[in-house]
């Protein structure tokens, strides 16, 4: 199962943090500066998969954020890779291209949508369309 | 005044904009400050937004639990963007240490049974993400309902929520099994992949639930066939694979239930060889897929060719030019090279290229493999490849390397020349990293092979005279010279270039091992002994020798101190012993488990010369020692001594045994249950007659594993018990890895033995304790 899933950039600041497991805030801080350090530790000739602990790091970088999910060890490595990347496709279609900022500024959304990607750990959802539907629905409730 | 509350993008801006760690503290103890006091006055139109702001000052670290019962009122509010931040909160901050947990009970039951579908979904994610054990006891019967509700964005969460509550209260399985066949038959692929999830984590909890849903597997690979052999379909593709995820996710649940059986590995074999071969591996949804199908393969009862077909294509990831398939592929491969020996060989080239990856948890991997691929066969060259990776590798893989290497030429060694080569080499490029034992076992391994001690002596001389530095290398270059010191200055060596080796420069090289401040103690000892055997190898007059040993008699180190005074007094008063007392060594046995090589032969050292000496006090207490720990040393030069009263050692050296069997004692099977059995086997060593060494061995035959096995002994007064530390506390299923437990009686007074026994463990999910008495004990035991 996953156990968390970050958002975290360059300088180490967090953008995103959900845990799927609990664990005290005092260790959430110094996890997530161990895990920044090792990601940017890595060169790009370097495979996205670190093994911290009794985690699997699976990280993506986009631009100046990474993306990094832990997982234990019965999940495949790769899927939990390409979910990654179908994560931020489904950022980039809600956010017409998405930023950084637009993360910061919006960060229920963000978290409203990866609530309906990912389940207590588990992948629930990855249709684009479906994910979306409910939050486009909110918007317009909102909105009138 | 009132300050108005700053909107969420305000704060975050603020944050934004100050410059250092104190600045930031400061604009948010601010804020927290008016958070608190708009909780305190309970204004209901903000408080969504200031508990936004609270929680991602929570997400940056600060602590945030003032908010807990603001996410409790949120969550009863009626308005939805209130709920969504209130359950938002609950998922963050509360957790179930917290008290205020089980209060969202309530709500989160009447947001199940009546809310809008929005709503459900939000009040079902909370649950799965924070529930408890009680919480999802209560609240099991409403999810339940959910299942079967026609509305799929409720049921998929639903059944990730029946996920979580079993992972909690496992026997709400019971509840969740029935609903399981009618999900499998949705089309739509969010429950399908959640009833999978679901299935797996009842497989996982227990057998029963595992034959049942072996029934289904024709049912999934129907389901699997149609998502691989359906063309493009806009919904679930991801480039070019129709829904990888939920493949993957059938792919594991087929593996957990195709393990060990054969009907339903016959069934799916089929079907994993359709998706090895259809599957597109340029993108890496199909390499996930590919990769979940080649685990599967492995772990159920494949048929051959499946098997190498799989090896085939871990083979084809390895020369993938992607780092992440590669990484996976070595991952995988290291699994199945236990069972599959012959079809990961074919690789082998492959692993060793990867052993030159600039990324260390690749070449990590690599090495692992390459370690575990050597055999008599290919030996020489794996070794040559790994030698020079050896010299090459990062400092970390470096002790790794060079035990592994050592291990190999053990077990795989072609000749004994070839061996004492390749250890040579390994001390020679990382003698620092290697494990302590590696100069006993190559000193012993010198001493057995008579006809290349000329040539190892040469070597070694060389390879000393370059480098002092290397420990190892010099602890064991210093023996060797004073053993076998004659035949290096004959010079006469076949197999190296004959080496012109003057007794003085032999001399200077030892003292310069002496003085040397890289040597440690124990490096010093034998340069020491070997300066005094050569005392009697060399035709010179030993005068330097002389010299240097009555400087030593000096040394502020205490062991040393004491050989030079021992070797002086054996230049002075018995000199006509001195040879005799140096002749060269019989080979050495391989000594007990705790005896160490260069202790034993500085104690038969000094042995032989305080023979001469009975006087000398600490001579008979070594002697004992010696007795006891040397029960096998053949050698010859013992001076008979009546060993000292055994039993009062027994107590003060605690020797763990491998029991020197004598007068066999029939084992006996003392407990059986579920697969489960106990087996005692008893020794009573010759020596201590009072002593009597039971090894306790649990073996596990069921299909379950035995989990938390601890057992505990109990005897009469009159009998001393000495329980040791256990293997492990897990039997691996189907005749796995055994415990084995060492219990010590000591029964001087011969009482009749009474032993009982309590086990408590855990089985096929339950925990069980067993206390009885062990009535079968063969009469040897005590008598």
């Amino acid at each position: 199962m996953i156990k968390f899933f970050l958002m975290v950039n360059k300088q180490g600041q967090t953008r995103l943090s959900k845990y799927y497991e609990h664990l005290e805030i005092n260790k959430r801080t110094l996890l997530e500066t161990e895990v920044i350090k090792s990601c940017l530790s890595r060169s790009n000739e370097q495979c996205s998969f670190i093994e911290y602990k009794d985690f699997k790091l699976i990280y993506r970088q986009y631009a100046a954020l990474f993306i990094v999910v832990g997982v234990d060890d019965t999940e495949n490595e790769m899927a939990i890779y390409e979910f990654i990347h179908n994560f931020v496709e489904v950022l980039d279609e809600y956010f017409s291209r998405v930023s950084e900022l637009d993360i910061m500024f919006n960060l229920d959304k963000v978290h409203i949508i990866l609530d309906e990607m990912v389940l207590n750990g588990c992948i629930v959802e990855t249709n684009r369309a479906r994910i979306l539907a409910p939050l486009l629905i909110l918007d317009k409730m909102s909105e009138s | 005044m009132v300050v108005p509350s700053l909107k969420l993008q305000d704060l975050i801006e603020e944050i934004r904009g100050a410059k250092t760690q104190a600045q930031e503290r400061e604009v948010i103890q601010k804020e927290c400050a008016h958070i608190r006091a708009s909780f305190r006055d309970g204004d209901p139109l903000h408080r969504h937004r200031q508990l936004a702001k609270l929680l991602y000052v929570h997400m940056l670290g600060y602590p945030a639990h003032f908010g807990q019962m603001e996410c409790l009122k949120l969550i009863a509010s009626p308005r939805f963007s209130d709920k969504r931040m209130g359950y938002l909160g609950a998922m963050l901050l509360l957790d179930e240490r917290q008290d205020a947990h089980l209060l969202i009970t309530n709500s989160i039951k009447n947001d199940l049974s009546q809310g809008s579908q929005p709503v459900q979904g939000l009040a079902l994610c909370t649950l799965s993400t924070v529930g408890s054990a009680e919480m999802c006891r209560d609240l099991a019967t409403e999810v339940e309902k959910l299942l079967l509700q026609p509305s799929p964005y409720v049921r998929k969460k639903a059944v990730l929520t029946a996920v979580h509550m079993i992972r909690k209260v496992p026997e709400l399985s019971n509840i969740f099994l029935p609903p399981c066949a009618q999900l499998l038959q949705e089309r739509h692929h969010g429950i399908l992949l959640g009833t999978i999830t679901l299935i797996t984590e009842l497989c996982e909890g227990s057998p029963a639930a595992l034959r049942h849903f072996r029934k289904v597997v024709p049912q999934l690979v129907e389901i699997l066939r149609t998502l691989v052999t359906s063309g493009y379909s806009a919904e679930h593709s991801i480039s070019g694979v129709s829904d990888p995820f939920l493949q993957v996710q059938i792919l594991r649940l087929l593996r957990i239930l195709g393990r060990n059986h054969e009907d339903s590995s016959e069934t799916m074999n089929d079907l994993l060889a359709q998706v090895a071969t259809n599957t597109e591996t340029s993108r890496n949804a199909g390499n996930a897929v590919l990769l979940e199908t080649v685990l599967t393969i492995m772990d159920i009862r494949s048929a051959a060719g499946l098997r190498v077909l799989a090896v085939n294509i871990l083979g084809r990831f390895l020369l993938n030019s992607d780092k992440n398939i590669r990484y996976v592929a070595l991952t995988s491969l290291l699994r199945l090279v236990q069972s599959d020996h012959s079809a990961v060989q074919r690789h082998r080239s492959t692993v060793v290229e990867c052993l030159q990856e600039p990324d260390t948890s690749l070449s990590r991997r690599a090495l692992e493999l390459s370690l575990a691929l050597v055999n008599s066969s290919n030996v020489r060259s794996m070794t040559r490849e790994l030698q020079g990776f050896l010299e090459s590798c990062p400092p970390d893989l470096r002790a790794d390397c060079a035990s592994g290497i050592l291990l190999a030429a053990e077990r795989f060694a072609p000749t004994k020349r070839w061996h004492i080569d390749t250890i040579l080499h390994v001390l020679t490029t990382a003698g620092t990293h290697v494990r302590d034992d590696a100069v006993a076992n190559l000193t012993q391994l010198i001493g057995g092979a008579q006809e290349l001690h000329a040539y190892s002596v040469c070597r070694l001389y060389s390879a000393l005279a370059e480098d002092i530095s290397q420990q190892p290398l010099v602890q064991v270059a210093a023996w060797c010279i004073g053993e076998y010191g004659d035949l290096l200055l004959e010079g006469s060596c076949e197999e190296t270039e004959p080496l012109q080796v003057e007794e003085e420069e032999v001399l200077v090289l030892l003292e310069k091992v002496l003085q040397s401040h890289m040597s440690l103690p124990a490096t010093r000892g034998y340069a020491l002994t070997a300066l005094m055997k050569l005392s009697t190898r060399l035709r010179g007059d030993n005068n330097r020798i002389r010299q240097v040993v009555s400087i030593y008699g000096s040394c502020l180190d205490v062991e040393l101190q004491q050989r030079a005074v021992e070797y002086n007094t054996l230049f002075r008063k018995y000199d006509h012993m001195r040879a005799a007392i140096l002749e060269k060594m019989p080979l050495m046995e391989r000594g007990g488990p705790q005896v160490d090589e260069e202790a034993e032969e500085s104690k038969e050292a000094r042995l032989s010369e305080a023979a001469p000496v009975p006087t000398e006090p600490q001579a008979s207490k070594l002697l004992d020692l010696l007795d006891l720990l040397d029960g096998t040393s053949g050698d010859s030069q013992h001076p008979p001594l009546d060993p000292s009263p055994g039993g009062t050692l027994v107590h003060l050296l605690d020797l763990p045994c491998a029991p020197p069997a004598l007068a066999p004692i029939p084992n006996v099977k003392v407990f059986e249950r579920e697969g489960l059995q106990l087996n005692l086997s008893f020794a009573r060593p010759s020596e201590i007659p009072a002593l009597l060494l039971i090894t306790a061995t649990a073996t596990n035959s069921s299909g379950s594993d035995v989990t938390h096995f601890v057992c505990q002994a109990a005897v009469p007064k009159s009998i001393q018990l000495q329980l040791q530390a256990p293997s492990g506390d897990t039997v691996p299923a189907q005749g796995g890895l055994p415990i084995t437990q060492l219990l010590r009686i000591l029964n001087p007074n011969k009482a009749p033995l009474r032993l009982k026994l309590r086990l408590t463990y855990n089985h096929f999910g339950q925990s069980v304790q067993e206390i009885f008495e062990v009535n079968n004990l063969p009469l040897e035991t005590w008598q």
